[in-house]
């Protein structure tokens, strides 16, 4: 059994059908990118697993729990974590409040503070402005301390949305070895990104969106040959 | 003009204004619209403070928490039947204020129904009015009461706001909705526990204010709507000191104007206030720029 599988999801914004039956899976310890185009579902796929959207059809299932539908809230609370695009730290709140607040669903207050200790130890950027607001923080560090947040919730599979978006090259690698790092610890990622080329090194599987439906998968180092997806991808 | 005298007048009834305009914030805060049936809770929570010291004969201190919660717990219904239908449809915030006008004519009706419309008032011996001796200016001791129980309100709303977890998950959903429940936040329960608050501070502000004017009518409510609202614009719409501050700066000014014969025109300084706020600082006196919302 599968960590998480997806099966025939519909979604739509009122008429328009954003999703026409996704299907694909994350197998426990793996990380798989979902690559395409703008506008092609990716984020819509993972804001319809969360549960930041209702999908009109289809199935989710995480752990073998059918979780189709349910409340983003209650899903973050199984460990099922997503990192939306754009950031979004909390801006009034101080770096250290916006990871306390990572840890809302836990009850353990010392593992909490270990937590904490280790994500700054991790990221000594954030250790260095734990008191400033997030909203003063530049765009890398914002996007470190929204992962930093979710790693507060200890995800059983951690959803990042389109993580490098609007970052310069640099950065964007430093991301991505943060990603690696993730993935050394053996926390499974479904990872979103229009950087095909880099999700796809990063990744042990990946899947390709097209229009609403799946129109590739395989083993990343295979994606990473095929001729149709080297010219409309990775060129 | 006995100025130390005016400024006690402003405090104390500084202390009803700031807890009653809270509840306007709280709501703002976190929902973005003005819920205009907040005045008509207040009007409740003195009721329920009054029928729990005549028909009970509770003390003033046990009708005061009993009142709260009776408020806090319309507030809650209010939520249910007056927002939350709205916000599931994805309503504009227009329709939401609407809806909370609608609450409020209803709410104001139930009360005539109950209480009819002639004056009540608490009954003699039930609330200490003798000043006290020995002072440079009067006071009574109901006053240092309502200065009392509102400055711990406060101090006990701002406490949980900032430190504790229910506090910070009410600041993420003030922030971003999706957001937060994404972080794990129930929004919806945060909505609920969010009008309780505001409705049990309104009931709190309701019964103090019928203690120091001792004259309550299901339209008493009207008496403080607008001032609530002049205090959160003051303050900034949605911020939690800012109401605090804005409640007792309407406070002195009201105090003031009557002071110097102008009772009249009292409401008149009031309001002339609010429209000056709007004119010349719409973010409010403590509030940052650029808020947009409805």
């Amino acid at each position: 059994m599968a960590l998480l599988e997806v099966s025939n999801l519909h979604t739509s914004y009122g008429a328009i059908k954003a999703l026409r039956g996704i299907t694909f899976q994350v197998e426990r310890g793996q990380v798989v990118s979902l690559i395409g185009a703008n506008g092609a579902g990716k984020s819509t796929t993972l804001n319809s697993i969360s549960g930041l959207l209702k999908p009109s059809s289809g199935k989710v299932l995480f752990n073998g729990r059918d979780i189709t539908g349910w409340r983003a809230d209650r899903v973050t609370g199984l460990g099922l974590v997503q990192v939306p695009e754009g950031r979004l730290v909390i801006a009034n709140m101080s770096v250290e409040e916006n990871l306390w607040m990572g840890a809302y669903p836990r009850k353990d207050r010392a593992g909490i503070q270990a937590d904490l200790n280790d994500i700054f130890a991790r990221f000594p950027r954030l250790a260095e402005r734990r008191t400033q607001k997030a909203g003063s923080l530049s765009g890398g560090e914002q996007q470190m301390l929204a992962v930093g947040r979710a790693l507060m919730v200890q995800p059983t599979l951690l959803m990042l949305d389109e993580p490098s978006m609007g970052l310069a090259p640099l950065l964007v690698n430093e991301i991505f070895h943060i990603i690696a790092e993730i993935k050394d610890r053996g926390i499974p990622i479904l990872l979103v990104e229009q950087n095909a080329r880099k999700a796809l090194q990063i990744a042990d599987y990946g899947y390709v969106i097209e229009r609403g439906t799946i129109a590739y998968e395989g083993p990343a180092e295979q994606l990473q040959q095929n001729p149709k997806i080297i010219s409309a991808y990775l060129g | 003009m006995n100025i130390t005298q005016q400024v006690v007048n402003a405090i104390w009834l500084g202390g009803v204004y700031s807890l009653f305009a809270l509840g306007y914030a709280l709501v703002f805060s976190i929902l973005g619209v003005l819920n205009l049936a907040h005045s008509a809770v207040f009007m409740w929570g003195a009721f329920i403070g009054l029928v729990m010291v005549t028909q009970f004969s509770f003390s003033v201190w046990l009708a005061i928490p009993v009142a709260m919660l009776g408020a806090g717990l319309i507030g809650v219904l209010l939520d249910a039947v007056a927002f939350a239908p709205l916000r599931r449809r994805n309503a504009p915030r227009i329709a939401q204020l609407i809806s909370s006008i609608g609450a409020a004519i209803l709410l104001v009706n139930i009360a005539q129904l109950i209480f009819g419309t002639q004056p009540e008032r608490f009954p003699l011996g039930s609330i200490p009015t003798d000043t006290i001796e020995g002072l440079p200016f009067r006071i009574t001791p109901i006053q240092i009461i309502i200065l009392l129980v509102s400055v711990a309100l406060m101090a006990l709303l701002q406490y949980m706001v900032i430190r504790t977890r229910a506090g910070q998950a009410m600041r993420a959903v003030a922030f971003n909705q999706r957001v937060a429940s994404l972080l794990g936040v129930n929004v919806s329960g945060i909505f609920r526990m969010t009008f309780f608050l505001a409705g049990a501070l309104a009931g709190a502000a309701g019964v103090l204010y019928g203690l120091a004017y001792n004259s309550m009518t299901p339209f008493m409510g009207d008496q403080v709507a607008l001032k609530g609202l002049t205090v959160i614009v003051l303050g900034g719409m949605g911020n939690i000191q800012g109401a605090v501050v804005g409640g007792f700066v309407v406070a002195a000014l009201e105090v003031f104007s009557i002071a110097n014969g102008g009772s009249n025109y009292r409401d008149a300084f009031v309001f002339t206030l609010l429209f000056l706020i709007l004119l010349f600082r719409p973010q409010g006196l403590v509030g940052q720029k650029e808020h947009t919302r409805a």
